[in-house]
């Protein structure tokens, strides 16, 4: 049974209307050949914007104004050099082969969708394998200082369970260097004139005109001035919505409200509920945390996980503990994998554990799906007690030296002391914007590229495939796709009198006077955390039927209350956080319903969207192909129903298997 | 723990600025430092009152967006961002001292947060390599000595966050500029452009107003990512040799 | 300011070099003096002309490490900007931050230091009749003094302490801290110039003050 019609309505399906016919392996060279061209001397007549300077949009806009068009490049933070790439720890894939190591653009490809448990859709993931190699020549090529062997190559490691070794690195901060690179190619575009860069300005509004992606309407967020920005086409490189769950590993200011507002104005919303949820991230210290923070997932080769056996021993020091009145659940339910089992059943476990009231670390309050509110510890010990003594404390320390210190730097415990607490946190969002293979969205002229769209990861995503995303999407994808939209371009010039942009300034600042006219009692935050912990308890690492659709009616009403009561201090005429945060927070429980709403339509477990329902004996994510093998493309429903537009995914290159890990 | 706060709170660009007493309660030892702050405007929006401005994103240590000197030194006491220092390292009653970074060309825009585009500024004017996109030879065309890859990522490292200016009793930002000089002056990539960019650099940040080095070495003591010292002296020599060539200008 | 600066360092060790000629006796002292008033570099210049070379090449040195410093400060000044209402520093030496004024005083102790010994307006401890063609015995009288004496000691610190920052600093402008281990060693060889000039210039005057042999005893 369906539980979900309630909620939504069945629309058209939708599918991909560009990738061309052919092989797998011709259909982007053939995309490139037939996409219409637009003439270096007229580029410069066209105006892109882009919105966000992540690997993604720092990428495209530096190419796309290489290429001669005139681009405006938008991001809320002080520098593009801040945005949330930056922190991205693993490292990049990259189909080299430099290993010899059986790997090719087809491995690559097939890791990928399966890693993606087959959610993807194959023509723009083959798309990636195939660009892969030349991210890596162009990082290269900007002086990224990828880590080097003795004899002056590249090195490589394996990463995210893959069995060649594909990953390219720069120590720990791969993010990091990537995103310099794209930033000073960006900056070389800016200096050249190409580029218009106007930081601390948060798009607030698409401009949808004759049915097309016009413009936007942005807040300066130095002086609250809203202004209105026009163009030929229009690009979101804005990034996931994991802050939805008010902690995550995402930067503070991660926000959904650009993608949500061009979803509000047209542009469907593919698979909201998958989210990524890591399992080895520092677990939450009190009511007072802000954010978490990853810990690189390769602790698990060394570690060992476990909680006491016991809920009474959770307050003693581990160290105390006996070895029979521990509890290595891993190894115990996974005797093959032990600690090894994907991210996916590692962090319900975890859940698992410290729901039985056998977590460790300090207690935090929370409100349990019956209503009452309790402390829980929220972590689990993984151990290095063993390895020290297997490999020496020298030899840990040359492993994990960084990450131990970075431990230490935030808990205060050392690890080569006591065991680390560890507890999953998300991470990452695989839904996004819908795309077609042009990158293109469902409104004409309005791009999506990197983490805001959905288009290649499925429903997980392989460790290291994020870079390489947003730098495929920006260097390689958008410069090679956009001239066939913008071959129709320049567009009938518009300006501020045009109703379409009449009706986007109006609709900004009727929502910032709201905001600021409620004046309420509860701060913006307190809403938004009371909102993660509703997402997080039902939409999180596992869902039911029934909690999805108590959360459903939990986020209507505390959004309800929220525009009654909601405490926004100060004018929009000024630098004001707190305003900015109140819209973000809005647009989450909008996204939050779609979410519950996209997770109880889909009653199969795939990849990070685990139905408690539909598990093998095993505890195994249960697919179920013959229903839900498609993209759920969600239109805004003007009539507060969102309309379900499947795209079906269709499997011409890799056979479809059940994932199993036995 | 219960903390005193001294804020330095400043309307915007033009007002005149104060120190402002708060008392902080309840804080616990494993609270970021922001997370700290975090607490004190919940409780401000509470009552009424403005919260403090202050810059920050990842809070992970790696964006560079957060950062304020704390009882006189940037970033606090322990070497890191503003955002990885917590409560731990203060004891109970501590009163702290919290203002902007200072320094001419990175003007408070409210309270403790400050306009540091200056920055983008310099990488525009020549910190970068000139690759457009599309054209790159293969990844292993160029061998690089490890020994030169390490020296190129360890000024790499530079998270951006003006640290090093704020400490620098002459405001400058040669830290700064040097560290992106010498990232890409070790790698055989930044050669064809190394002389220009290092002219170019340089005269942007003077032209932006930042001070002068005196090779005082405080950039360097504050610096959350350890850039160290000699990456100034590298950038002088490049400097130097540079006004000696010409470079197709 | 670095190249300024070495070219003053480079002067203060052969200066110091020549006041040690004190040890050696009136005779040698005072030929020392006499020759470089004299036939340095004769015939390639005049006779006598040769200090009057050196005295412009100084002073150039001197004016332009003083402009290049007011610059610097200036700079500095306008760079910091607004003050901070609490400032810790965490590396700064005592004599880094003194530089400027420490060279302020340094340049009046150098203008008293000409007027007393070689305009002789100020002929403080020693009598300018009798010491009128002997430059040894003019240095006796005036470090037999106790004001002097400690007028030096004094001064000569802050010269010492000036050329300690001064010294690194100007090798690191010029490019040669490549790392760590540079840092260590420019920094050592900045103290051991430091305490080398304070010992060499203090010893003569010391022993002179004191009465020690060959001054006394």
């Amino acid at each position: 049974m369906n539980d979900a019609v309630d909620y939504y309505i069945e629309g058209d399906p939708v599918a991909d209307t560009k990738a061309p016919a052919g092989p797998i392996d011709k259909k982007w060279s053939e995309r490139q050949f037939t996409a219409r061209l637009v003439n270096p001397s007229n580029r410069r007549k066209m105006t892109v914007i882009i919105v966000g300077t992540g690997l993604a949009g720092g990428a495209g806009a530096a190419s796309l104004g290489e290429a001669g068009y005139n681009v405006l490049n938008f991001c809320y933070q002080d520098s593009p050099r801040r945005a949330h790439s930056i922190a991205a720890q693993g490292g990049i894939n990259a189909a080299k082969n430099y290993r010899n190591d059986n790997d090719s653009v087809y491995r690559l490809f097939y890791d990928t969708v399966k890693g993606g448990d087959y959610r993807a859709r194959e023509t723009n993931v083959h798309r990636l394998a195939e660009v892969s190699a030349n991210i890596i020549d162009q990082c290269v090529a900007q002086g990224v200082p990828f880590a080097r062997e003795y004899g002056g190559l590249l090195d490589n490691r394996s990463f995210g369970g893959v069995q060649v070794q594909r990953t390219f690195y720069a120590r720990g901060q791969t993010g990091q260097q990537l995103l310099i690179g794209a930033y000073q190619a960006l900056e070389r575009q800016v200096a050249a004139g190409t580029v218009k860069m106007h930081t601390r300005h948060e798009m607030l509004e698409l401009i949808v005109a004759d049915g097309r992606a016009r413009g936007i309407v942005t807040r300066n967020m130095v002086n609250g001035k809203i202004e209105t920005w026009y163009a030929d086409a229009v690009v979101l490189a804005t990034g996931g919505y994991g802050n939805l769950f008010f902690l995550s590993t995402n930067a503070m200011g991660c926000n959904v409200t650009a993608n949500w507002r061009a979803h509000r104005k047209g542009a469907y919303f593919a698979n909201p509920c998958y989210t990524q949820i890591h399992p080895t991230c520092i677990p939450v210290h009190g009511d007072t945390q802000s954010k978490l923070t990853l810990m690189s997932e390769s602790l698990r080769n060394d570690g060992r996980i476990w909680v006491p056996k016991k809920a009474e021993d959770c307050d003693k020091d581990p160290r105390q503990i006996a070895e029979e009145d521990r509890d290595y659940y891993l190894e115990r339910i996974y005797p093959a994998f032990g600690n090894l089992v994907p991210r996916d059943i590692a962090s319900r476990q975890a859940k698992n554990m410290c729901d039985e009231g056998r977590g460790v670390g300090p207690a935090v309050t929370e409100v349990g799906q019956d209503g009452v509110e309790r402390q829980v510890r929220r972590g689990v010990y993984l151990d290095f007690a063993d390895a020290i003594s297997r490999l020496g404390k020298d030899g840990v320390a040359a492993r994990y030296g960084n990450l131990f210190d970075m431990y230490l730097q935030i808990t205060g415990e050392d690890p080569y002391e006591l065991p680390m607490r560890i507890y999953p946190a998300v991470h990452y969002t695989m839904g996004g914007l819908w795309v077609d293979y042009d990158l293109q969205s469902s409104i004409p002229g309005l791009y999506v590229a990197g983490e805001a769209n959905f288009s290649d990861h499925g429903a997980n995503r392989l460790g290291a495939s994020a870079l390489m995303q947003g730098l495929a999407d920006g260097y390689f994808v958008l410069p090679n796709t956009v001239n066939d939209y913008l071959a129709d371009a320049p567009f009938e010039k518009i300006d501020d009198s045009h109703p379409a942009a009449q009706e986007a300034l109006a609709s900004v600042k009727g929502r910032i006077d709201k905001l600021l006219s409620i004046k309420g009692t509860r701060t913006v935050d307190s809403y938004h955390k009371e909102l993660g912990q509703i997402m997080w308890e039902y939409c999180g690492m596992e869902r039911t039927a029934e909690g999805l659709k108590k959360a459903i009616g939990l986020i209507r009403d505390l959004k309800a209350e929220y525009w009654e009561n909601v405490l926004v201090t100060g004018v929009n005429e000024d630098f004001n956080q707190s305003l900015e945060r109140a819209g973000r927070v809005a647009d989450f429980f909008e996204l939050g319903e779609l979410m519950c709403i996209d997770a109880l339509h889909r009653r199969e477990s795939c990849g990070g969207h685990f139905r408690a329902e539909s598990q093998t004996e095993d505890g195994e994510a249960l697919r179920h192909d013959d229903e839900f093998l498609y993209v759920a493309a969600w239109e805004f429903g003007s009539g507060g129903k969102p309309v379900l537009h499947k795209e079906s995914l269709i499997y011409e290159s890799i056979e479809l298997k059940q994932r199993s890990y036995k | 723990m219960n903390i005193t706060l001294r804020i330095w709170r400043q309307p915007n660009a033009e007002a005149q600025g104060r120190m402002v007493t708060y008392q902080v309660a309840d804080v616990s030892p494993d609270m970021s430092f922001l997370e700290m702050l975090d607490m004190l405007n919940e409780d401000l929006t509470v009552k009424g009152e403005e919260p403090v401005a202050f810059d920050h994103d990842c809070r992970e240590g790696i964006c560079g967006m957060c950062g304020v000197v704390i009882n006189g030194v940037a970033h606090g006491p322990s070497v890191t961002t503003t955002c990885q220092l917590h409560m731990r390292s203060f004891s109970d009653g501590a009163v702290i001292d919290v203002e902007p970074w200072r320094a001419e060309p990175f003007p408070v825009i409210k309270d403790l947060v400050v306009d540091r585009t200056a920055f983008d500024r310099i990488i525009q004017a020549g910190g970068y390599i000139s690759a457009p996109t599309g054209t790159a030879p293969d990844a292993h065309a160029a061998p690089i000595a490890k020994k030169n890859a390490d020296r190129a990522f360890d000024a790499a490292t530079c998270i951006g966050c003006g640290a090093c200016v704020a400490a620098c009793p002459n405001g400058s930002a040669m830290l700064f500029t040097s560290a992106k000089i010498v990232h890409l002056a070790m790698l055989p990539q930044g050669q064809p452009e190394r002389h220009l960019r290092v002219k170019g650099m340089i005269a942007q940040h003077e032209a932006e107003g930042f001070g002068n080095c005196t090779n005082i070495g405080e950039c360097a003591a504050v610096c959350p990512k350890q850039i160290p010292l000699d990456v100034i002296s590298q950038m002088n020599r490049d400097l130097i040799s540079s006004l000696f060539k010409r470079d197709g200008k | 300011m670095a190249v300024t600066g070495l070219i003053l360092v480079g002067f203060l060790l052969m200066h110091m070099y020549g006041n040690l000629k004190m040890f050696m006796g009136e005779e040698a002292f005072n030929h020392y003096a006499e020759w470089l008033k004299g036939d340095i570099l004769y015939p390639l210049v005049p006779s006598g002309w040769f200090i009057w070379i050196f005295r412009v090449f100084l002073l150039a040195a001197v004016v332009l490490h003083m402009w290049s410093a007011i610059y610097l400060w200036h700079r500095s000044a306008k760079a910091r900007g607004s003050k901070y209402q609490h400032v810790t520093r965490k590396v700064q030496t005592y004599s880094a931050r003194t530089m400027r004024w420490g060279g302020i005083i340094l340049a009046l102790f150098i203008i008293f230091h000409i007027l007393q010994f070689t305009t002789k307006t100020v002929p403080l401890g020693y009598d300018l009749e009798q010491t009128q063609h002997s430059p040894y015995l003019m240095f006796l009288g005036a470090f037999s003094s106790p004001l002097v004496w400690v007028i030096y000691a004094v001064c000569m610190i802050a010269v010492c302490m000036h050329v300690r920052h001064g010294f690194w600093s100007a090798f690191t402008t010029l490019g040669a801290n490549l790392s760590k281990k540079a840092e260590r060693v420019l920094n050592g060889l900045a103290y051991f110039v430091a305490i080398l000039l304070y010992v060499g210039f203090m010893l003569p005057p010391t022993f002179v003050f004191l009465h020690l042999a060959p001054f006394g005893g």
